[in-house]
């Protein structure tokens, strides 16, 4: 009984490197960059609801949405600001070194703003949680808030990818910026609206991952982001289900892997995983293989 | 008489090299002079450090092409390996010079066997996935390394990865390795001189590797894999050359910092991906591939920070505007265009003063 708990705790952290994983691997299939930054737009948005919610005793939904709304303004102005000079830069790390630059100046702003002192952030969720199986299985409010929705979220990500005229233009420039420009679409304002979506998605996640683990600090986005940056590139960079599954899959992993292998070696498992299935699938699960001509 | 001429190459490595020297001289003769803080010269190894792995870094990323996110992975295969010898010998060896010597070639030697392990598998993928998986690698490594636990009684030495309660040693064994608590008491041998020979020996290697016939076969790999496959090059053989060379004088920087510091513990932030990101960070604003340039954006970026001292908190917010400015400076099209404008009106006016 205790691997199902595993296992749903699994699926629920699973479901928050899903929706990380989600702005990596659309801001990288249409900018062909890592956003290296990504990670800690998560922890802004986690502060933005703390001193919402925490500090100034908002009611949760309130904080929330203003954490999306911050996030999605900060996605695009830094989109903006440091990105969009870089696109045609000739080498493609120096936007990856940029997103480094951005990454720093994030985690300093929240570090002057809030002290290096962790914080206890008040969980969000007051769904009460459920006992399944004659009190064996217990699932927490926050593992069944996340999962559903990062599922509700997957599905209308989907919906508007492939329903919409924005989501369709969003495919077309991610598989040919000039030919799509050609067509008429707006370039610009369709890699700003990656960016937005992709830092809605990273609010959500900061938020969610910060109710079931409440510790908060101005590196808490780092490390989830760098996992959910492995969940994108094990589901294959680039690819939406790619990432949706690569991010349940590690998850899964990771908590299994505390469980029955070994707590302190869960982050030399996960990366070990991806090390196997690149080496087996050098794209990753549903990436795209690209034959190199001459 | 035939004429004494320097090839242009050569030139250019004889700058770098009295370049560091100068720059050693210098701080010798501040230092002599009283004009250096016991801060300034507490970074002087570091300094060291620093600028070694971004020279070993940029022959992966600059004259290879490939990204590598887990250098530092190699730093602290090095650090980890040396710092455990010099530990075992610290009595038997008295003299410390052939002692660190020794260390220094067992820690290249080790972070050298890591690169090539970690190469083959790595060095078949591309671009980004090649990235993330050297990432991974690197955090393997710091995560192992976290829960090592090494002692040593009269049977031989106990290796175990649970705690040091599983070693099963006799009661008068020594426990070398701690697991997160890492290596204490490492001998410290580094000194600025030292460093300085280190970093030489170094750009040697690094320069000669990049202006011999297998450097050049290395950067045909990196402009086009095919074509120099068809002219007969060994692609396997000059990638695992340039990525293993590196890894080794990671190696060597890592055991010039483990011998400057009493506790060798390996953290996130001395042997993780955040220290592999500063390389690659020194790497691309001293401009790829260019290894003078990696040595510069080393010392400076390193130095910032604590020029910055003054301003407190706000000296790494000023660091992070910093850099993203130099890159948008260095790399944007715009501010390339913008600057030639400039630069190249001086340089006209220049010309025609020259030629009237």
């Amino acid at each position: 009984m205790s691997f199902i708990t595993y296992l749903i705790n699994g699926i629920s952290l699973g479901s928050v490197y899903a929706l990380i994983a989600l702005g990596y691997t659309m801001v990288y299939g249409i900018a062909k960059m890592l956003n290296f930054a990504h990670g800690d737009v998560i922890m802004i948005g986690a502060f933005t609801t703390y001193s919402l919610c925490s500090t100034m005793g908002l009611p949760p939904v309130v904080g929330v949405a203003a954490s999306v709304i911050v996030c999605t303004v900060l996605g695009i102005l830094i989109e903006k600001i440091a990105y969009k000079p870089l696109r045609k830069a000739s080498s493609p790390l120096a936007v990856l070194i940029t997103a480094i630059g951005v990454s720093y100046l994030l985690q300093n702003l929240a570090l002057l703003m809030f002290g290096a002192n962790a914080k206890s952030f008040t969980s969000v969720v007051s769904v009460a949680p459920l006992t399944l199986a004659g009190g064996q299985i217990k699932i927490s409010g926050e593992t069944i808030v996340t999962i559903l929705s990062c599922i509700f979220i997957m599905i209308l990500l989907m919906l508007f990818i492939n329903k919409t005229k924005a989501g369709q233009g969003m495919l077309a420039v991610a598989e040919d910026k000039g030919a799509a420009q050609l067509m008429g679409i707006n370039v610009n304002a369709t890699i700003s609206l990656t960016f937005a979506i992709g830092s809605a998605l990273a609010a959500i996640a900061g938020v969610l991952l910060c109710s079931a683990y409440p510790s908060l600090t101005p590196y808490t986005g780092s490390m989830p982001g760098i996992k959910a940056f492995v969940a994108a590139v094990f589901g294959g960079i680039g690819s939406i289900p790619g990432a949706f599954i690569g991010g349940i899959l590690l998850g899964i992993i990771e908590i299994l892997g505390k469980a029955y292998i070994s707590s302190q070696m869960a982050d030399a498992i996960v990366f070990g995983v991806l090390i196997v299935v690149l080496l087996v699938k050098p794209t990753g699960l549903l990436g795209k293989n690209i034959q190199e001509k001459v | 008489m035939k004429k004494f001429k320097l090839s242009k190459t050569l030139k250019s490595s004889l700058l770098t090299y009295g370049l560091v020297i100068f720059a050693y001289v210098l701080m010798q003769i501040l230092i002599s002079g009283g004009h250096v803080s016991s801060l300034m010269q507490g970074l002087l190894v570091p300094l060291c450090v620093y600028a070694i792995l971004a020279v070993s870094l940029n022959l992966t990323v600059g004259i290879l092409g490939e990204l590598s996110l887990g250098h530092a992975g190699f730093m602290c295969v090095g650090a980890f390996a040396s710092a455990f010898f010099s530990k075992c010998v610290q009595d038997s060896i008295e003299n410390s010079f052939i002692r660190f010597t020794l260390a220094i070639m067992i820690g290249a030697l080790a972070a050298g066997a890591a690169g090539i392990i970690i190469g083959i598998p790595v060095l078949r993928l591309k671009g980004d996935y090649l990235a993330i998986v050297t990432l991974a690698f690197g955090e393997i490594i710091k995560n192992l390394v976290n829960i090592l636990y090494v002692g040593k009684d009269e049977s031989g030495f106990h290796i175990s990865f649970k705690s040091s309660l599983d070693l099963n040693m006799s009661p008068n064994g020594v426990q070398i390795i701690k697991g997160a608590q890492g290596i204490t008491g490492t001998p410290n041998d580094s000194t600025f001189t030292i460093g300085i020979v280190l970093l030489l020996i170094t750009l040697f290697i690094v320069l000669n590797l990049i202006h011999s016939r297998d450097g050049r076969a290395i950067m045909a790999i990196r402009d086009n894999v095919i074509a120099a496959e068809s002219v007969g090059i060994n692609i396997t053989k000059y990638k695992l050359m340039a990525f293993s060379v590196s890894a080794a004088l990671a190696g060597v920087a890592g055991v010039l910092y483990a011998h400057n510091i009493s506790t060798l513990t390996a953290l996130p932030k001395n042997f993780g991906y955040n220290m592999s990101i500063l390389i690659l960070v020194f790497v691309v604003l001293g401009g790829i591939g260019n290894i003078r340039g990696s040595i510069i954006s080393a010392v400076v970026l390193t130095l910032l920070p604590e020029l910055l001292r003054g301003l407190n908190n706000y000296r790494m917010l000023i660091y992070a505007v910093v850099l993203i400015v130099m890159m948008l400076f260095n790399w944007a099209p715009a501010c390339i265009g913008w600057r030639e404008k400039i630069f190249g009106g001086l340089r006209k006016k220049k010309n025609t003063k020259e030629a009237a």
